[in-house]
């Protein structure tokens, strides 16, 4: 057993606080530890894009992210977009366009669209194709994804320009 | 009006809004029972050798481990085959037969501890030689792994001499790795007596039950095995499962102790198995209008080391060697070699589209030789009135290729974006274009005719609410939602009232592997039957009360109506409770009319066809091999659709898993026998910037099965796979062209850039080759 060390961070707005080796991998700090599920395990290498979440603003893997790279660190999961009944835009238009099949891939691509759409709120199909090019859907041939998250965007730009 | 959720309704997934708020439950989100073990596997480091020791004592000593399993410690037989042939050791013994194959399990307090033990075996071996593909195997004169199959009309051999024109080729189609998004595992939990629980991300509940009551040596009353829905499976999850729930299982009873096992995703590539690659030799007689007269081929598999489902699946890349075209004479034989790599098993067409494809290339070879247009020559050798009769002696009695086709060929506008591709070709630039459309016929029903059967359990609660339970495992493909509508509509209640619940094997026992695109044909036939007992129950006991008879009992959306008296379907039901009605069924389905005999080779394997058409094009760059698809086209036929969101959604999916499979899905084996392709980044799957730039896909909204299979609609799993066929045309022409099409460049599969510039680079260094071999020259 290697050294542990003391480890906070902020999950889903939630402050978090333990001991852990600093080699443990942040999807396992979030399933096994917080019991936080919707990040899923698809490859452990950095390919799948299943187990991403937000860290500090930026979209990452946590499948190959250290628990030590995340002291201190505020992250997002899918649990923190939205619940069941108070849905993140994106969510509601995954659910409502069938942006899903198994369901696996799904709130790494949510998760991962959410900064997308933060970096570029009026992307082109070209432009959301290249943007979710690092998480794989096995199962709806991503036809769907796209569909879901320009009809994401749409809302988003409309509730914001209402907001103004 | 009309109830919420019924059939023939765009209903969106019934887990839709679990999966976008990260709360759907997957075998590993369960949570673990307290003293919970995890299992991991030792694994071969050769293709095939001898074991001269192995010394497992640093595995034992290694921190936090609990026990080591070998085969002697198995109550049971050293066996995970399902299919009754004893050819699959769950541990190897003596021999090893591919790299990666299990040789022990170790089980630890952690997942991490047990792969570390894993690592420490000391194994020697006397390395065999090996063969590890199908040049090789054949060359060594490898055994056969499961008996071929020879499907046979006509006499061939005369036929081919008579023909004007002869063409022989051969055809290279590499395999695929199913990538489910969620990995193998298992957790096994042990019970009093000899039972033991297990939760599996699998696609067969039975045969896991079985295979598991085998290694245990219980009977099968005593495993039960539940699965509430998988991360995919596409056929990876059929058979493949089924060691790794052994493992979990002699562990879990033999420590008395819960066990998980999952595999880790290099290791679940390596040592589960694919879709089969195959080698096909054909030869083709055909007249000067390009109608094919005779057809004869050799179809060999790599099949890995033992059966798994290699019979099933070479058999059936035979069924579907004629695509959608009539051979007037015709051999077919299948030649299922054993090779030195992990035992190749189902993958979404089942062998379907190794066969399909060659037909599609035999067609283009025509076509090339007689330069025409290779949609003429496909429309010339359409099934039709008097040339419907298939290899396997099944009459086409359904076929709608011809209207797909059209109606496909006015859509996409194929007449004139042809002629514009072969304008753009004719400026001779570096990028070159090609388009091609091609035709998919599938054939429907699991060839072992028994596995055509399901069952069901429908329970009514007396508050009116409805749990369904059925034999069929969702995997993402919507079996539930469906299922689920079509009980909806059945008792005609909106479907927020119908719950289906985990695929279980001690609710309903003896089912069959969710596959063959069958599921819902035969459970949703299932449920139906359930319901329909259910009803009749609950009309005989109203009737008789109103002093009616049982057809003035009418189930309709404003609740139960009894002669002009209509009662709220809940307040319906509590009356019926009240009066002791039974409101509880089991329900069954047999498909009906098919019937196949190996032997002779003739029979009716399939209860109807799925067709289908897609045109694709695409942009070469000739100097580097890299392509793109600029358009897909697709019309596509599920007969009258349960629910058209779900079926586009899974032609959209199987489409773009086909292209990957085509394109740049490459299994490697280096010579040492090892898959050097075994995790995302080596081996390339489609992401959202591969899919094709414009991607139209419709459904043929006016079909209808003419079986009476489940409110008409057609199986829709598999059949659209075939459809990314047109994308390799479509790059096959577009190399072509830097020849002016005067040979067909015929490439081999996936065509990788690489593939695809060798192919540019052999047209281009060779002068003309000799063009084919001609009767008469
Ligand atoms: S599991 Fe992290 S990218 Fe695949
Ligand atoms: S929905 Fe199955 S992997 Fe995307």
């Amino acid at each position: 057993m290697g050294k542990k060390m003391h480890i906070q961070m902020q999950v889903n707005g939630k402050a978090e606080e333990f001991l852990a080796e600093p080699r443990e991998l942040l999807i396992y700090t979030l399933r096994e530890r917080l019991n936080i599920t919707g990040p899923h395990i698809g490859c452990e290498t950095s390919h799948c894009g299943a187990c991403t979440v937000t860290l500090n603003g930026k979209s990452v893997k946590a499948c190959t992210v250290f628990v030590a790279q995340a002291d201190g660190a505020e992250i997002t999961t899918i649990e923190g977009l939205g619940t069941p009944d108070a849905l993140h835009p994106l969510q509601t238009a995954f659910k409502e366009h069938h942006g899903l099949q198994c369901g696996y891939c799904t709130p790494g691509m949510i998760t991962r669209a959410t900064k997308l759409l933060e970096e570029n709120p009026n992307p082109t199909e070209e432009e959301i194709r290249f943007g979710m090019a690092g998480n794989i859907c096995r199962c709806t041939g991503y036809q769907n994804i796209v569909k879901s998250i320009k009809a994401a965007a749409a809302e988003m730009n409309a509730a914001k320009e209402a907001a103004e | 009006m009309s109830i919420k959720g019924g059939v023939h309704q765009d209903l969106i997934h019934d887990s839709a809004a679990k999966h976008v708020s990260g709360r759907a439950e997957y075998t590993d989100d369960i949570l673990e029972p307290v003293g919970t073990l995890h299992a991991y596997l030792g694994f071969s480091t050769v293709a095939h050798g001898r074991i001269t020791s192995i010394d497992l004592s640093a595995v034992r000593a290694a921190p936090g481990v609990v026990e080591v399993i070998t085969a002697d410690d198995l109550p049971g037989e050293n066996d995970v085959s399902a299919n009754g042939m004893h050819d699959e050791p769950l541990f190897a013994t003596d021999e090893v037969l591919f790299w990666g194959q299990p040789l022990f399990a170790v089980v630890a307090e952690t997942r991490d501890a047990a792969r570390r033990a894993a690592a420490l075996a000391e194994v020697s071996y006397d390395t065999l030689p090996h063969a590890t593909d199908i040049a090789a195997s054949r060359a060594a004169g490898a055994p056969l792994v499961t008996p071929p199959l020879t499907l046979k009309r006509g006499a061939v051999k005369p036929a081919m001499a008579a023909a004007p024109h002869r063409i022989k080729g051969q055809m290279e189609i590499g395999g695929q790795d199913h990538f489910y998004l969620e990995g193998q595992l298992s957790l096994a939990i042990p019970g009093e007596d000899e039972d033991v629980r297990i939760f599996c991300s699998t696609q067969h509940p039975t045969e896991v039950q079985h295979v598991v009551a085998h290694a245990l040596g219980v009977p099968a009353h005593s495993v039960t095995v539940t699965v509430r829905r998988m991360g995919g499976g596409f056929g990876g999850k059929e058979t493949q499962m089924n060691a790794f729930a052994v493992i979990a299982a002699v562990a879990a009873k033999r420590l008395n102790r819960p066990v998980k096992l999952r595999l880790d995703r290099d290791d679940d590539m390596s040592s589960t198995g694919k879709r089969h690659d195959f080698l096909a030799e054909y030869e083709v007689g055909f007249d000067d209008e390009g109608r094919i007269l005779a057809v004869d081929g050799d179809f060999f598999a790599r099949c890995g080391f033992c059966s798994d489902l290699s019979g099933p699946v070479t058999d059936r890349a035979l069924f579907h060697a004629d695509n959608a075209y009539f051979y007037p004479d015709v051999e077919l034989r299948s030649h299922p070699l054993m090779t030195h790599t992990v035992s190749n098993t189902a993958f979404r067409g089942f062998g379907g589209p190794q066969g399909l494809i060659v037909a599609e290339r035999i067609v283009e070879e025509i076509a090339y030789h007689l330069g025409r247009d290779a949609l003429e020559v496909r429309r010339a050798n359409f099934y039709g009135p008097g040339r419907d009769l298939t290899p396997y002696h099944q009459q086409v009695t359904d076929n709608i290729m011809a209207e797909v086709v059209d109606e496909l060929v006015a859509t996409s506008n194929y007449a004139a974006r042809r002629q514009a591709v072969l304008d753009w070709n004719a400026k001779g630039g570096i990028i070159r274009k090609g388009i091609a459309l091609t035709p998919v016929k599938f054939g429907i029903s699991f060839t072992a005719t028994w596995f055509n059967q399901a069952g069901a359990l429908v329970h009514v609660y007396s508050d009116g609410s409805i749990q369904v339970n059925h034999g069929g495992t969702e995997m993402g493909q919507g079996l539930h939602t469906k299922v689920a509508q079509v009980v909806a509509e059945a008792f005609q209640v909106d479907i927020d009232r119908v719950k289906i619940t985990a695929t279980t094997t001690d609710k309903v026992p003896n089912t069959s592997a969710t596959a063959a695109s069958s599921g819902t044909d035969l459970n949703g036939m299932a449920a139906l039957n359930a319901c329909e007992a259910i009803k009749a129950r609950l009309a005989a006991w109203a009737a008789d009360k109103a002093g009616l008879p049982a057809e003035a009992v009418v189930f309709g959306t404003e609740g139960v109506s009894v002669g002009d008296k209509v009662t709220d379907w809940a307040k319906f039901i509590g009356a019926a409770y009240m009066d002791r009605v039974q409101l509880s069924a089991t329900g069954f389905y047999k498909t009906p009319e098919i019937h196949w005999n190996r032997d002779t080779g003739q029979g009716r394997p399939f209860y109807y066809f799925a067709y289908g058409a897609s045109v694709s094009e695409v942009s070469v760059d000739t100097l580097t091999g890299e392509y793109r698809v600029e358009r897909t086209d697709i019309l596509h036929d599920v007969g009258k659709s349960l629910n058209p969101a779900i079926d586009l959604g899974q032609v959209e999916g199987a489409f773009v898993q086909g292209m990957g499979w085509l394109t740049t899905e490459e299994l490697w084996w280096d010579d040492k026998g090892r898959l050097r392709t075994h995790a995302p980044s080596t081996y390339k799957i489609p992401v959202a910037s591969d899919i094709p730039r414009e991607f139209n896909v419709k459904l043929a909204s006016w079909s209808e099965n003419r079986e009476p299979t489940i409110k008409r609609s057609k199986a829709v799993g598999e059949p659209p796979f075939m459809l990314a066929v047109s994308v390799l045309e479509a790059l096959n022409m577009a190399v072509a062209s830097l020849d002016g099409y005067a040979n067909c460049p015929k490439l081999d599969t996936p065509a990788t850039p690489e593939r695809v510039l060798m192919a540019c680079e052999a047209l281009r260094s060779a002068p003309a080759p000799a063009k084919v071999l001609e009767i008469g020259e």
